[in-house]
Formats: structure tokens, C-alpha cells, sequence
């Protein structure tokens, strides 16, 4: 797959923000979304307290999450799914290989799985001759062009319609410039359908698995996690372990928030209950870690396994909007993946946390309400801490806490600065300085409001 | 009731007006207000940045200057958030929280504790309104788009009452300016980008002053207005509400 490399998210962003109508059509459909969010939401009875009732669900389980498991995995044993541990992600790869070995299986079909994009697994299978192909139509655009999604619920929202066209031209032979919609729909479709008859094994992802009773509940709009499981002959599911709800009826609360938080959908087209194999079928589940437990033993950041990944918070956020999924260089993008990302690797995305202006947008419209923006600036105390900063910024802040720390210091300072700006402005409005790029800077007033106040009022203060 | 004028480092240095009708705004109305003039900065720069443990030295400055004060009053809603969400001490712990909870916003201050309903203010001007997210999301100053609730505003309640004023509506009313903090510089290409795109919704829906509770937000729109050789200004809220007739 086509890697971003080194680069950091402040370039990645800056060079998809440099085709500006490209980047302003993204921001736009974004922000359409996130309208249809608001609609909604405002539509919905008792908003705030279904968010408010799924936070707590959700921290109840992340508290109790071994009994939860534990409870899950039995019942699904009693329904006839075999089920697996895997601690990270080769331990997942290797398990489900093993399956598909077994069965002699050489190709598979694959829908709604952030997880196996996060573990490689398409790769992994790959340099072992099993062909692997992702159904959901965005995220098989995204992989007949080598890239990865850049959204979770909308993985090719960066490529326009043309792109698209283009790509299809290539990989599927449509007519050269054709870019309708719903023309390349239906040859992905007919294409697609294809490989639902074909293959002898699917691959899903889970947006809830239900301890009580051992279902899991995949939701989509296209329907394809059920053409594939329904065609297959050996079922496979990997989900994380916090995927977990404890009771049916809890379903009742979030099947209710997550397409109106995702997409501004009363629900989603598809919401399918899976939970006993068909007679001749075989049914696997692998509860994968990869980092999860990890990231439970960190207090302050815990509570992103409330995660649904509806991607509301990417939909709102401004950086998100302007920057794109793809300049976030995690499988998880958005204010969401800047949580997640430094738990996996804190000197690979430790720049993740800082690419937010803390507005706190995230937060509000998170259906389980995690406390993204806080999340964010305490990430930035902890890759601060361990050293995952540059030497020139630590040095220029401690230079600024020790001016700003003493009055006399910080006066002076104060005085030299607005001398420079009256007389030497050229000291600063230089392409050295990222602020006079493409902004001026504020003028050098003569006098600072400490300074009149110290002759006007102070005096004022003094008379009888 | 004796208040401590809380003027932050920037605005002290380079926005002098703002800071000056924020003092006579409140002496107008009647408060005992004095500014203490060992004041610098309330630590966000570097708490932002992941260097809250170097602000200590700022923390400890803010808590000797304010302690005495039964209210501390700032024009600046981040930095006034800061202050309320993070200050701490460990030579004063117990005046440290109580700062905490005695420090307002000025609009805050003037619909919450002085209970404003009316002004002398005119200012006969098309004016948008810039929410800063610190704030609308931070001091709930404003409901935010993305809560569902009634509707409440507490700077365009102010604005409101100044004569002449017009304040126009917004394609996206409470979307960042992009400036935060630091990110203003390590993010350029994107922080830009957002200040463009709140400037243009100013401009497109007829706004020829922009107004905020936040400085940091209008320095930053400020730089790209006047770039651009706009016509369009930018003004605290304080010079808006003591503005006079």
C-alpha cells in the first residue's frame, strides 16, 4: 500500500490544501454531512440523554470488560462459533490465514473492518496467495488505487468523482471520462456481485457485539456484509475487545445514535444480527487486543474505547475538513485517530495531538461522549514528557516560561517587541517567520496598557 | 466588590484599545476595578504546547497578583478558560481554586454577575460575530451548533443592546478561526486556510466589522484581513459595548 512516509501531518495537510477547490469541495461535503448530523439530532427526542445513557453504557463495559468478554465468548461458543485470542495484530493475521488454510480458501471477500486495516491484513494474506477484496464500494476504490481510507465511514471522501472515474477506467474498464456516480456504481456493482458468488469465505468487522446472547451487529448501507456471509461457506468476524454492549435492548441506544452521528441517517440501511452458523456453515469470531488493554491501563485516556467509529468527530472538525483523512498517517484518521494513534506508536504519530486548535467541536458531537480535545491536550503533556518534541521548540518554551514568569523580564521583553514591529518590522515579517506567510502581524502600538494605566490611572487612584 | 483586572500578555502588548475600554467599560458601570502590575501571562502558551510543567512560574505570578480580588475580570475568553481549568499551585493550592472560581470572561461578567440590561453604546455598523471556541465550547458563553438545546447568546444579548448595530448572520456561525496557539505556526497551511474561510463568510454575508470575546481569534484574522487589503476590521467586544454615543 502507497505510505505517506515520514512526513508529518502539517505538510501531508498542506499539500492537499494546495488544490484549493479540491480542498474546498471536501470541506464543503463534510460540513454537508455534519448539517445532516445537526438535523438529526434535533429531531431526536431526548438527544442528549441517549448520548449521555451511551457513555455510561459504554464506561460500564470498559470497566467490567473481562466479565463481559468472558460472558460474550461463551455464548458464542454455545451458538456454534468458534472463537480466538489474538493479543496484536500478526497473532490475527495468523489466525485467520489458519482458517482459510484449512479450507484450502484462496480468496476472500471483505466488508466493514477498520480492525483488519489497522493489522495489514490484506497484505499479510497477500504475500501468503490468498487474493483479499474489500467490498464496501468506498473502501474498494480506495484499494484499487494502493491507498488507504481516509475516513472511516467514508473512505475515498478526498477523491472526487472524477478521480474515481479515472481509477475505474483502469481497474474495470469503463469508458475514459466517465465519472456519473451512479454509472460507476453499477459496474462496481456487477463487478462486485461477482466476487460474492465466487468466494468460499467473508470477512466482516463488528459494530456491536451483544455479551448476553453472543450476536454481533454489523450496520451498513449497501448491504454488502450480508451478501457475503450469506454466500460463504466459512464466516469470519474480527472485532476489537471494546466492541462489547452488555444487553440486547442497549442496542436500542446506540443503533439510534450511530448512523444520525455518522451520516445524519435515521439508521442504517443495513443493521444485521449474526449469531449461529447455517447448517453446512462455519462460523469465527477472533476478539482481538492490539493495544487495546494497553490503552486501558492509561487512565486519562481510556475512555476512547468508547468509540462506536461513526466519525462525527472527523465530519466537524475544522482541521479535519481543510487537511483531510490521509495527512493524519493513522488507519484511524480525525481528532478520534490523534487519541488512538499515540497509544499505538507515540513517536511515529507524535505529532497527531497537535494537529487541533483544541476547539472542542470533537467532544460535542461525540455520540459517547469521549473528551477528544481534553484527550488531546493531555497527550501533548505525556510526548512532551517522554521526549517526542524538537529540542528547538522545548528550548524556545522554556525561554518563553522564564520571560513570561518575571514581570520585569516580560515588560522589557514587551517594549522590545513592539519597538520591532514600529521600527524594524522587516526583523519579523520575513519568510523565516510561518505567521507573515500569509498573514500580517499586528502593529507596534507606542504604549502598552500596563504602561498608560501606570500614568493615567495609577495617579487617578492616588488623588484625594 | 473589588475587581482585578486581568489583562493578558498579548493584549497588553499589542492590543492596548481593547484592554483600555474593557477598564473604562467596567468603571462606567460602576465597578471598583484595579489592574495589578505585576501581571504577565496565564501559562497557556505553554500548557498548549505540552509544557504545562513549565507554567508554574506563571501560575504562581497569576495567584500573587489575584488572590486578594473577589472577582478577577478578563477580555480574553481563552485565556480566562485556562485560568478555570488548569491553574494550580502548590504554595497557594487553596487560593489557586479559588481564582479558579472567581474568575469571569467580560460578557460573562456583565450578563451573569452585573446582570447588564442596558448600555450606553452606539455603534451604527454591520458587525459579525466571531465565537471563539474557547468560549462558546469552553465558558459555554453561547450555545454551541453541535448541542441540541435552546438557543442563548450571551455577547449578541450585549451587542444587542448598542444602538445602531446590525449583526449579520453566518453561513457556519460557531466553525474555528483556526488560530490555536502555537498551531497558528506549526500548522500554518491549515490554520490559514480556516481564518481564510471564516473571513470569507464575514465578508460574503456583509460584516464590515468583526467582532469576538477573544483577541487571538481576531490577531489571527486580523494578519489575513489585512493581507488582503480588506476594508474589513476587526474589534473587541469591549470597544463595541463602550463605544459612546
Amino acid at each position: 500500500m502507497r505510505d505517506t512516509g515520514t512526513k508529518k501531518h502539517a505538510a501531508l495537510a498542506e499539500e492537499f490544501i494546495q488544490d484549493k477547490e479540491k480542498a474546498d469541495w471536501h470541506d464543503g461535503a463534510l460540513w454537508w454531512i455534519r448539517q445532516k448530523r445537526d438535523i438529526q439530532a434535533n429531531q431526536t427526542p431526548q438527544w442528549e440523554e441517549l448520548r449521555e445513557a451511551a457513555s455510561a453504557i459504554k464506561m460500564n463495559v470498559i470497566s467490567n470488560l473481562q466479565t463481559y468478554l468472558l460472558q460474550f465468548e461463551a455464548n458464542l461458543k454455545k451458538n456454534g462459533v468458534k472463537v480466538y485470542w489474538a493479543a496484536n495484530a500478526d497473532e490475527h493475521n495468523q489466525i485467520v490465514y489458519s482458517i482459510l488454510k484449512e479450507k484450502n480458501i484462496t480468496e476472500m471477500v471483505k466488508s466493514k473492518s477498520m480492525l483488519t486495516e489497522e493489522c495489514n491484513l490484506n497484505e499479510y494474506l497477500e504475500e501468503r496467495g490468498i487474493g483479499v477484496i474489500n467490498s464496501d464500494l468506498g473502501e474498494y476504490i480506495q484499494q484499487i488505487d494502493n491507498e488507504p481510507p481516509s475516513h472511516i465511514v467514508l473512505p475515498c471522501i478526498h477523491k472526487r468523482k472524477e478521480e474515481i472515474g479515472a481509477l475505474f477506467h483502469i481497474h474495470l474498464g469503463t469508458e475514459e471520462g466517465l465519472s456519473d456516480p451512479t454509472a460507476l456504481t453499477r459496474v462496481a456493482r456487477k463487478h462486485l456481485r461477482n466476487v460474492f458468488l465466487t468466494r468460499r469465505a467473508a470477512l466482516t468487522g463488528a459494530n456491536f457485539a451483544v455479551a448476553e446472547t453472543g450476536e454481533y451487529v454489523v450496520c451498513t448501507n449497501e448491504g454488502n456484509a450480508d451478501m457475503g456471509a450469506h454466500l460463504a461457506e466459512v464466516q469470519i468476524c474480527s472485532m476489537g475487545l471494546e466492541k462489547i454492549v452488555p444487553e440486547k435492548k442497549h442496542l436500542a441506544v446506540f443503533l439510534r445514535l450511530l448512523a444520525r452521528s455518522a451520516t445524519g441517517q435515521p439508521i442504517t440501511i443495513y443493521s444485521s444480527h449474526f449469531k449461529k452458523p447455517r447448517p453446512g456453515q462455519e462460523m469465527h469470531l477472533i476478539l482481538v487486543d492490539a493495544g487495546r488493554s494497553r490503552l486501558l491501563g492509561r487512565e486519562d485516556f481510556r475512555n476512547s474505547l468508547k468509540c462506536i467509529k461513526c466519525g462525527a468527530c472527523m465530519n466537524t472538525c475544522p482541521v479535519y475538513r481543510k487537511g483531510s483523512g490521509l495527512s493524519y498517517h493513522n488507519t484511524i484518521t480525525g481528532p478520534i485517530g490523534a487519541i488512538l494513534a499515540p497509544n499505538l506508536d507515540m513517536k511515529k504519530h507524535a505529532d497527531l495531538p497537535f494537529a487541533s486548535t483544541l476547539c472542542g467541536s470533537c467532544s460535542n458531537v461525540c455520540p459517547v461522549k469521549i473528551n477528544i480535545h481534553d484527550q488531546l491536550y493531555k497527550w501533548r503533556q505525556v510526548i512532551v514528557k517522554e521526549g517526542y518534541v524538537a529540542n528547538s521548540k522545548a528550548l524556545s518554551m522554556k525561554a518563553m516560561a522564564f520571560t513570561l514568569s518575571s514581570p520585569a523580564a516580560y515588560q522589557a521583553a514587551g517594549k522590545t517587541g513592539r519597538w520591532v514591529l514600529n521600527y524594524a518590522p522587516f526583523a519579523i515579517n520575513n519568510k523565516f517567520n510561518p505567521w507573515y506567510k500569509q498573514r500580517d502581524m499586528p502593529g507596534g502600538p507606542k504604549e502598552s496598557f500596563g504602561e498608560w494605566y501606570a500614568k493615567n490611572q495609577v495617579k487617578k487612584e492616588d488623588q484625594p | 466588590m473589588k475587581v482585578g483586572l486581568f489583562i493578558p500578555c498579548y493584549v497588553n502588548q499589542f492590543y492596548p484599545n481593547a484592554a483600555k475600554a474593557t477598564l473604562q467599560l467596567l468603571q462606567k458601570l460602576g465597578v471598583d476595578v484595579a489592574y495589578p502590575a505585576k501581571q504577565t501571562c496565564c501559562g497557556q502558551p505553554m500548557a498548549n504546547s505540552g509544557f504545562e510543567h513549565l507554567s508554574q512560574g506563571c501560575n504562581d505570578l497569576f495567584v500573587e497578583n489575584f488572590a486578594e480580588f473577589d472577582y478577577v475580570v478578563g477580555p480574553s475568553a481563552s485565556c480566562v478558560l485556562h485560568i478555570k481549568d488548569h491553574l494550580h499551585s502548590d504554595t497557594a493550592p487553596e487560593e489557586a481554586m479559588m481564582i479558579r472560581e472567581k474568575i469571569y470572561e467580560l460578557v460573562e461578567f456583565l450578563t451573569d454577575i452585573l446582570k447588564v440590561d442596558k448600555l450606553d453604546a452606539r455603534f451604527p455598523h454591520k458587525v459579525g460575530m466571531h465565537q471563539s471556541c474557547h468560549g462558546l465550547r469552553g465558558l459555554h458563553l453561547a450555545k454551541m451548533s453541535e448541542l441540541v438545546g435552546p438557543p442563548f447568546s450571551k455577547p449578541e444579548k450585549l451587542l444587542n443592546m448598542v444602538e445602531g448595530l446590525e449583526l449579520v448572520t453566518l453561513d457556519r456561525r460557531d466553525d474555528c478561526c483556526g488560530f490555536g496557539g502555537t498551531f497558528c505556526v506549526a500548522e500554518e497551511a491549515v490554520s490559514v486556510k480556516m481564518g481564510k474561510d471564516r473571513v470569507t463568510d464575514h465578508i460574503k454575508n456583509g460584516a464590515e466589522y468583526i467582532t469576538s470575546p477573544d483577541l487571538s481569534c481576531l490577531m489571527h484574522l486580523e494578519g489575513i484581513l489585512h493581507r488582503d487589503h480588506s476594508n474589513v476590521k476587526v474589534i473587541h467586544i469591549a470597544e463595541i459595548l463602550n463605544a459612546s454615543l
